[in-house]
């Protein structure tokens, strides 16, 4: 691994120069036949960051990142990723130049084995061709094994290593989530994006979770961009946090700025009540 | 842990296979079947290559496609064309009808490419922008689509001139070489030809047709691939007024009767060794993610709709090649073989084997056979169409039984997915570990 990149040991750059913002959204619009999804949407991703995307349920976070990730098209605005514009560029392209992203509701290759799962996403990276395939000439034997190696050392980086012969689906679901998460950076990925990784785990499996994710950004050099409802996790690794709701941002900042703005609090639990949120940032 | 197999699994796997041909050339040389059994016996393993094919897409890829019988149809006439032709020159000469089919697919190829290289498609929507600033919409619309209607002339034009000389040279080639041999070399050299001809065209046909039809959903595929095969069987009907030869709703006579065990069951290990080949490697994994869940595979920088092409094709080729065996055992084609009931013959066989399971299909095809042509013994005369009452009942207690098939995706032998060879998985020394690896380690 390389030196230590200084944006990456100060992440709360958030407004460089463009050479350090991974991601540049401007202006981001989608419409749903009359309904407005996401509405002039802007966020800066610094490179090296860890940045947290929050929001009420149906504020349109998810819809960002299927805009980022290819699977919608925007109807309007600039998505810059390292300087090239997203917009337009198919899925599986967009995965290739560098982001990878895990799902709300997991989406493993469920009849698959852990170990396959995590071969597929290097597919792209296999370095033979379909006539070496099917021969078992050429490169197909060496860069195969090296393949399925490589993809056995992202497996006990995960701690999965003792499960790579076992069928997806029958992984207790928090090993579901960290298969979910390997697989994404076995793409060799310099964005990540994870939508809600913390759904429906209990308190020990968020704690592990969230160590997990530090780790992960530490060891592969990561931008992360995180939508997550669990408030604890939001709290207590993101460094920087745009909060969305109906489509608009609504503020940004530090975690300490986001608990004590007046307009989150409004957007979470109504105007009437004068009450704090409980953000328990442990 | 993972643990090494004593021996390689591929030795059991290829005595299995050897004793299985012998059996078949004793059991015949000894007159221990009749002729009868001896052409079931090859209808069962030349169905399972076009079984095996529908595997790959519907099994594997899984792409429901009712449209297999169509890539069937195409490769058992495409074949028996050019071994006509060996025999009985009806083309002019006997390697005619051989020489048009490859230069017309190195055409159509020619055409593909020219097609990409010109970027005709946003070369058009390019100009139709250009014209757009200067004029009304609809003129530019008309000039723009002038200037596409050009460029694909070029296109059709240029390929019709490559195809044209191409055909002209194969002739010379083809009559200077094989025919040159001695007669029945150049017959198993034609005859080998025909098969991979009726392959590659298959599988041409299926590239073209997959290209639009792939985009559809599941079901919404099934019905377009079926509107396929109607149309396959429709043009087979009517094709005596383009080639006389094929004699339309007649039926194509006088196809030489040169498909022979040895023939069929070699065609039966090449595909197998080639489908297994492929499963086992990247190329086959990523096809069958998309079978999983397509939008994890894009997210995986996977190009679904380049693999579906890639299944569907070499599941097509499956079938051509299937197709040219089924030609030359009878030695006459009929329409009605290709109808769409019989469409679903392959359907039934890779469910009844279980969806995604090689080894189901291989063992689904021979009971396939056995069960429609065994009962036809077993009844007592007058009863043989009780084999039509006792088959779907058979069907139909299997579903309610056991859904996944006789053997679900269970594999046997060598056709078993290949286990990492066993070996210590250290957590990557550069790596400090996560806790988690930690935990995993003690655990």
């Amino acid at each position: 691994m390389a030196e230590v990149n200084p944006i990456m040991a100060n992440p709360s750059v958030a407004d460089g120069d463009p050479g350090e913002r991974i991601l540049d959204i401007r202006n981001l619009t989608k419409l749903f036949g009359g309904l407005r999804a996401v509405s002039n949407f802007d966020l800066t991703v610094p490179s090296g960051g860890l940045y947290g995307l929050i929001g009420p349920n149906g504020a349109g976070k998810t819809t960002v990142f299927n805009m980022v990730t290819g699977v919608y098209a925007p109807t309007e605005g600039s998505m810059l990723f390292a300087g090239q514009e997203l917009s337009g560029l198919a899925p599986h392209t967009i995965t290739q130049i560098g982001i990878a992203r895990t799902f709300q509701n997991i989406r493993l290759f469920q009849n698959l084995t852990v170990l396959d799962n995590v071969r597929i996403a290097y597919h792209t990276h296999a370095g033979y061709n379909l006539l070496e395939a099917i021969s078992r000439l050429g490169r197909f034997t060496r860069r195969d094994r090296q393949l399925t190696e490589r993809a056995q050392d992202f497996l006990a980086v995960f701690g999965l290593q003792n499960r790579q012969l076992e069928i997806a689906r029958n992984l207790p679901y928090g090993e579901q989530r960290r298969l979910e998460i390997a697989r994404a950076l076995a793409t060799e990925p310099s964005l990540l994006l994870l939508d809600e990784p913390a759904a429906g785990m209990n308190p020990s499996e968020t704690e592990q979770l969230m160590e997990l994710i530090h780790f992960v950004r530490g060891e592969f050099k990561l931008t992360i961009l995180l939508i997550e409802h669990q408030m604890r996790v939001v709290m207590g690794i993101c460094e920087w946090i745009t909060v969305m709701d109906f489509g608009q941002v609504i503020a940004r900042g530090t975690p300490h700025d986001i608990q004590n703005d007046r307009k989150v609090q409004e957007a979470y639990l109504g105007t009437r009540t004068g009450k704090r949120l409980r953000f328990d940032a442990s | 842990m993972l643990r090494r197999r004593a021996f390689p699994a591929w030795i059991p796997t290829a005595l299995v296979a050897i004793f299985v041909y012998l059996a078949v050339v004793y059991a015949k040389s000894s007159d221990l079947i009749t002729t009868y059994w001896y052409q079931v016996i090859q209808l069962a393993a030349l169905t399972a290559v076009s079984a095996l094919g529908l595997n790959l897409i519907y099994g594997f890829n899984g792409q429901f496609s009712l449209g297999h019988v169509g890539f069937y149809a195409i490769g058992a006439y495409g074949s028996a064309l050019i071994t006509k032709d060996f025999l009985t020159k009806w083309s002019g000469n006997e390697v005619g009808s051989l020489s048009w089919i490859i230069a017309g697919q190195a055409g159509i190829l020619v055409a593909l490419l020219l097609a990409g290289a010109l970027r005709v498609g946003s070369v058009w929507k390019r100009a139709r922008a250009y014209l757009e600033t200067g004029l009304k919409r609809h003129e530019a619309l008309v000039l723009a689509a002038l200037v596409g209607v050009i460029l694909l002339a070029a296109v059709v034009a240029l390929s019709a001139i490559a195809t044209w000389v191409l055909e002209k040279g194969l002739v010379v080639i083809l009559q200077n070489t094989v025919l040159k041999l001695p007669e029945a070399l150049a017959q198993n050299v034609i005859f080998l030809l025909a098969l991979v001809n009726g392959g590659t065209v298959a599988a041409l046909v299926a590239y073209l047709v997959g290209l639009p039809l792939l985009r559809l959903g599941s079901d919404y595929f099934g019905i377009a691939t079926l509107g396929f095969a109607i149309m396959v069987y429709t043009a087979l009907q009517n094709s005596d007024t383009v080639i006389a030869t094929m004699k339309g709703a007649r039926g194509m006579v006088a196809i030489p009767r040169w498909t022979t065990w040895p023939w069929v069951y070699g065609g039966l290990v090449v595909c197998l060794v080639i489908m297994r080949n492929l499963i086992y490697s990247s190329h086959g994994r990523a096809v069958t993610s998309v079978r999983e869940d397509e939008i994890a595979a894009k997210t995986m920088g996977i190009d679904v709709a380049q693999l579906k092409t890639l299944a569907f094709s070499v599941g097509g080729f499956f079938a051509g090649v299937a197709g040219g065996l089924y030609a030359h055992l009878y030695g006459f084609l009929h329409p009605s073989s290709f109808n769409v009931i019989r469409g679903f013959d392959p359907l039934i066989i890779i469910v009844f084997g279980g969806l995604g399971s090689m080894t189901g299909t291989l063992v689904a095809s021979v009971m396939f056979a056995l069960v429609i042509e065994g009962l036809r013994v077993v009844l007592p005369q007058g009863f043989e169409d009780w084999r039509f009452v006792i088959y779907p009942i058979i069907l139909l207690l299997v579903m309610l039984l056991r859904q996944q098939g006789l053997l679900g995706t269970s594999e046997w032998g060598w056709l078993r997915p290949p286990l990492s060879p066993e070996r210590d998985i250290p957590v990557p020394a550069r790596a400090p570990r996560s806790r988690i690896a930690a935990e995993a380690e003690e655990a």
